[in-house]
């Protein structure tokens, strides 16, 4: 027996014995079922896609510079803006937000671990294969799937490359994985808290990703269905999306939509959380408003399932419909608001002070703001006539996406990676990483907007000429900004190699559990319950 | 010293001639905001846009000036001790209030542009607009007039071999020719995929759904001539179908509609007679061919008949562009192929221009063939494909493929 124990102990600070060289290596990481180990797969599966989904802008916004064929051909054109898309969304912010999920919400709730660690190791392990199949596409003849993210039928069924079954099968598979994630989330949070850690108590981040998991449950099944659908159609003589069988290809729009809806607030509302983590801390007072905090998110996630049509105002919805999408959508501005005033309240009064994870949280609040308002006026269906399908759309989601959630991953990052790492980060390298950041972002979209207006579609390869000065000033800051997330992954690594050691309480301004952990964290965070006293949540400082 | 006048010297000039740009320079080219348009509805969308515009840019200022506010006195590097309030029933029911009656505020002339918008009763001129890949067709219903309105930039431009025009990639052969102070009824649909048809000064934009119609109006005010593209990504060249409106007096649209040849089968004449159509020198027809080719089959066939296989077969080298009969490769070309991108073409293309392409296809890429194929090889085959409508059993029409 004592031996027994002994042996429990010898294993606490790494995971079971998996043998030395290359073998033990991949052993290692294919059969962790520990939540850390998952968690930085997951993150680095999301920093590698990163740069592929980066790189693939890249050649698009390259090909904008000027008027005229410069670089790739009309449809490989097509295939970056739709690989680019599905890649940012389901390689990099979904697998980013759930890394981060699998790393702290043990830490902040006061587990051990996941709950279910198997299930775990399962849903990211399908995610490099779901890619794999996904990235292969690219090398099919006939090209990858070149019908935008949204697929909208009939283009992505009777008129699509072969290559489009590798995709319907690899979204299967992501959905797969989101869905599993999920159910691990929910489980751990409602079952794993520490005692004393109420519903009420539990940190933003960690009440932002519950409600992100139950959409997510809701909503994958959608896609899947839309994809599969799809597949059908192509293959099985189905004419769901074809009107000579008495099918509808705005069914697809529908289908779709009410998947991609609440997913916009899947990636955001991770974002969410993570900022009303980093300003308290940074402005050394409590978050202003939390109870009004859970319940916005809350509605913002009802709301987000009531809202999908405003994505098909110009498809030839009733009257009626558009007024209720219209109400509905200008109605989600109220919680979102709720949540802008409530972070500015904290900063009120607060003692603020500028790290790089603070800078970033600061950026999300405004940025994110104009895309919100830009996003409002989206929603004002006879404005919208103008601007569907526009790049006024292309720069509202844009804002909405990069300086919005992508900034809140890397102000994520900044902010627990010296907890992950047990090594401080280099601050000057960030700060220049935050500033060529913040600068080049607003380079980049914020002239899509008068692109927008003044006619010029989205997903065009080729451009008339009085769209040219805009379009080059975009390229600009696109390059600017792609090139500066090398010191993002130059300071990362070289933080997770060496670096200054930290102590427990990382941040003076911190509270919360993940805080009284050492840093790096032992293998299994809590192997007792910790005690939630007032005191963890103090600003003591 | 000297180099410091120098260099205000440049600043000076170089201001000179940016504030000379600004002023002279065409407004197109830094347009910045909406169009307002030349239609009741547009004008109304300009101005809801301005309202929703001016609403966010205050409440954007009173916000961010808050924020921006705290972020400069709430330092702790200037040794402010933060407050310990966590919070304000009071001012989160204000918050949530007042942007509440906001968005009310916002959403009243919202709803009344868009009940106009939906009243396209008592139209004057119906336009039935059909999209296809990658052209529009307008169809007069009222007068009878139907024809195809294609890209008319020339493929040497979009290469950037020779010098992009004015109108780059918004010029069309045929223009859409509309009556100003009417009120159009545009009826919308697609026999493909889905387009959109959008012209941003007519505030028009309307979804182009295979299968289903849909409406849009416009009630033009001044003439001109306005343009616009398709905005809902519809394959390879989504970026080269555009749209020109010409918006012109009655007494001037009443001159073109008497112009404009009526919707008859414009090969009747040709049809029984074959042979009398007048023969191509095999230059001519490579030179034409070659045009057209670039212009309507490139996008997917490629410049270089090599296609983009397994969706878009390569010309270069097939069986059908080398082997025999020709009138294998004319028919394809006539009656497309059911069920793909390939169009039929029949009623959008003249014998001659049909001679023209297959002799270019059959003779470029080193297909080398040598066939000369004229306008009346064209009409013979056009001529045996054509089947009189017959009456047929309701078994054959719904039985099993």
């Amino acid at each position: 027996m004592s031996q027994v124990d002994a042996h429990d102990i010898s294993h606490d600070d790494h995971g079971p014995e998996q043998g030395s060289g290359v073998i033990g290596f991949i052993k290692r990481w294919l059969f962790t079922t520990n939540h850390k180990d998952i968690g930085t797969l997951y993150l680095w599966l999301a920093m590698f896609s990163f740069f592929v989904a980066g790189a693939m802008a890249l050649v698009i916004r390259a090909e904008l510079f000027q008027p005229g064929h410069r670089f790739v051909d009309p449809n490989f054109f097509n295939q970056m803006t739709t690989m680019h898309g599905l890649i940012m969304l389901f390689g990099v912010v979904m697998p980013a937000f759930t890394g981060m999920a699998n790393w702290q919400i043990p830490m902040m709730i006061g587990a051990p671990d996941m709950a279910l660690p198997r299930l775990n190791n399962w849903s990211f392990w399908l995610l490099p294969f779901a890619f794999t199949l996904l990235g292969s596409t690219m090398f099919h003849s006939g090209g990858g799937p070149n019908f935008g993210w949204t697929m909208y039928a009939p283009l992505s069924t009777t008129y699509a490359p072969p290559s489009t079954d590798f995709m319907i099968f690899s979204v299967h598979m992501m959905g797969l994985s989101s869905i599993m994630g999920s159910i691990n989330i929910i489980a751990t949070i409602l079952n794993m808290r520490a005692p004393g850690m109420t519903m009420m108590k539990m940190p933003m981040f960690v009440w932002t990703w519950l409600v992100t998991a139950f959409l997510l449950i809701a909503i994958m099944p959608v896609l899947a269905g839309a994809v599969t659908m799809m597949l059908a159609d192509r293959h099985f003589g189905t004419t769901f999306f074809d009107a000579a069988g008495g099918g509808d290809p705005i069914l697809f729009q529908h289908i779709f939509w009410f998947f991609g809806h609440p997913e916009v607030y899947v990636l955001v509302l991770p974002a969410f959380g993570v900022i009303s983590e980093v300003i308290p801390t940074f402005s050394r007072k409590p978050l202003f408003g939390y109870h009004f905090m859970v319940y916005a998110t809350g509605t913002i996630a009802f709301l987000s399932f009531v809202v999908w049509v405003h994505h098909m105002f110009t498809t030839g919805v009733p009257l009626g419909a558009e007024l209720f999408f219209m109400y509905t959508t200008m109605l989600i501005a109220v919680p979102t608001g709720i949540k802008v005033f409530n972070w500015v309240g904290t900063l009120y009064k607060g003692a603020i002070s500028f790290e790089t994870p603070m800078l970033f949280a600061i950026a999300f609040v405004i940025l994110f703001t104009i895309g919100g308002f830009t996003g409002l006026m989206l929603a004002l269906v006879p404005a919208d006539y103008q601007y569907q399908d526009t790049y006024f759309v292309v720069g509202h989601f844009h804002y909405v996406l990069v300086p919005g959630v992508i900034f809140a991953l890397m102000a994520a990052t900044y902010y627990w990676l010296p907890k992950w790492t047990g090594h401080m980060y280099n601050e000057c390298l960030g700060k220049w990483h935050f500033w060529l950041s913040v600068i080049s972002v607003n380079i980049t979209f914020f002239p899509m907007h008068f692109l927008g207006l003044a006619g010029m579609p989205r997903r065009i390869p080729d451009y008339a000429l009085q769209f040219t000065n805009f379009n080059m000033i975009a390229t600009i800051g696109a390059f600017i900004f792609g090139f500066s997330q090398l010191l993002f992954l130059y300071n990362v690594l070289s933080t997770v190699r060496s670096g200054q050691k930290v102590g427990d309480k990382v941040w003076e301004g911190g509270t919360g559990l993940e805080w009284t952990l050492s840093s790096p964290p032992p293998y299994h965070s809590f192997t007792t319950p910790p005690e939630i006293t007032p005191s963890l949540f103090k600003h003591d400082y | 010293m000297q180099n410091n006048v120098k260099a205000n010297q440049l600043v000076i000039a170089f201001t000179g001639v940016f504030l000379a740009r600004t002023v002279f320079a065409k407004a197109d080219y830094w347009q910045l905001n909406m169009y307002k348009g030349v239609t009741p509805l547009s004008h109304d969308m300009y101005y809801l846009h301005m309202i929703a515009m001016l609403i966010c840019a205050i409440i954007g200022v009173i916000v961010f000036g808050v924020m921006i506010y705290s972020l400069i006195y709430h330092r702790k590097s200037k040794g402010f001790k933060a407050e310990k309030f966590e919070g304000n029933t009071r001012l989160e029911i204000l918050w949530t209030a007042i942007p509440f009656f906001i968005l009310v505020g916002l959403a009243i002339p919202a709803t009344q542009v868009l009940m106009r918008m939906d009243n396209s009763e008592n139209s004057d001129v119906t336009i039935k607009v059909v999209g296809s890949q990658w052209k529009w067709q307008y169809q007069y219903l009222d007068q009878g007039i139907s024809y195809f309105s294609v890209l008319a930039t020339p493929y040497t431009q979009i290469s950037n071999q020779e010098k992009k025009g004015q109108w780059y990639l918004l010029e069309v052969d045929k223009p859409l020719v509309v009556p100003v102070n009417k009120k159009i009824r545009f009826l919308v649909t697609s026999n493909d995929v889905i387009h959109s048809w959008w012209v941003p000064e007519l505030g028009v934009k309307r979804d182009a759904i295979p299968g289903f119609m849909h409406e849009a109006w416009a009630k033009i005010e001044k003439p001109g001539t306005y343009r616009g593209q398709c905005a809902e990504l519809c394959g390879i060249n989504h970026g080269f179908m555009p749209i020109v409106v010409q918006a012109v007096s009655e007494n001037e649209f009443e001159q073109w509609v008497v112009q404009q040849t009526k919707v008859e089968d414009r090969f009747t004449g040709t049809q029984s007679t074959p042979t009398l159509q007048a023969k191509i020198s095999s230059a001519a027809l490579m030179t034409k061919g070659r045009d057209k080719y670039e212009q309507i089959c490139a996008a997917c066939h490629r410049v270089d008949g090599k296609g983009l296989p397994p969706m878009f077969p390569p010309l270069k080298g097939s069986s059908i562009s080398v082997g025999k009969p020709i009138s294998r490769h004319i028919a394809l070309i006539l009656n497309g192929v059911p069920g793909s991108a390939m169009q039929a073409y029949k009623a959008q293309l003249t014998d001659a221009e049909i001679a023209a392409i297959v002799t270019y296809e059959r003779n470029a890429w080193d297909n080398n063939t040598n066939d000369i194929v004229q306008p009346a090889d064209v009409a013979k085959v056009r001529a045996s494909n054509h089947v009189p409508p017959k009456i047929v059993s309701r078994a054959q029409v719904g039985g099993f493929r």
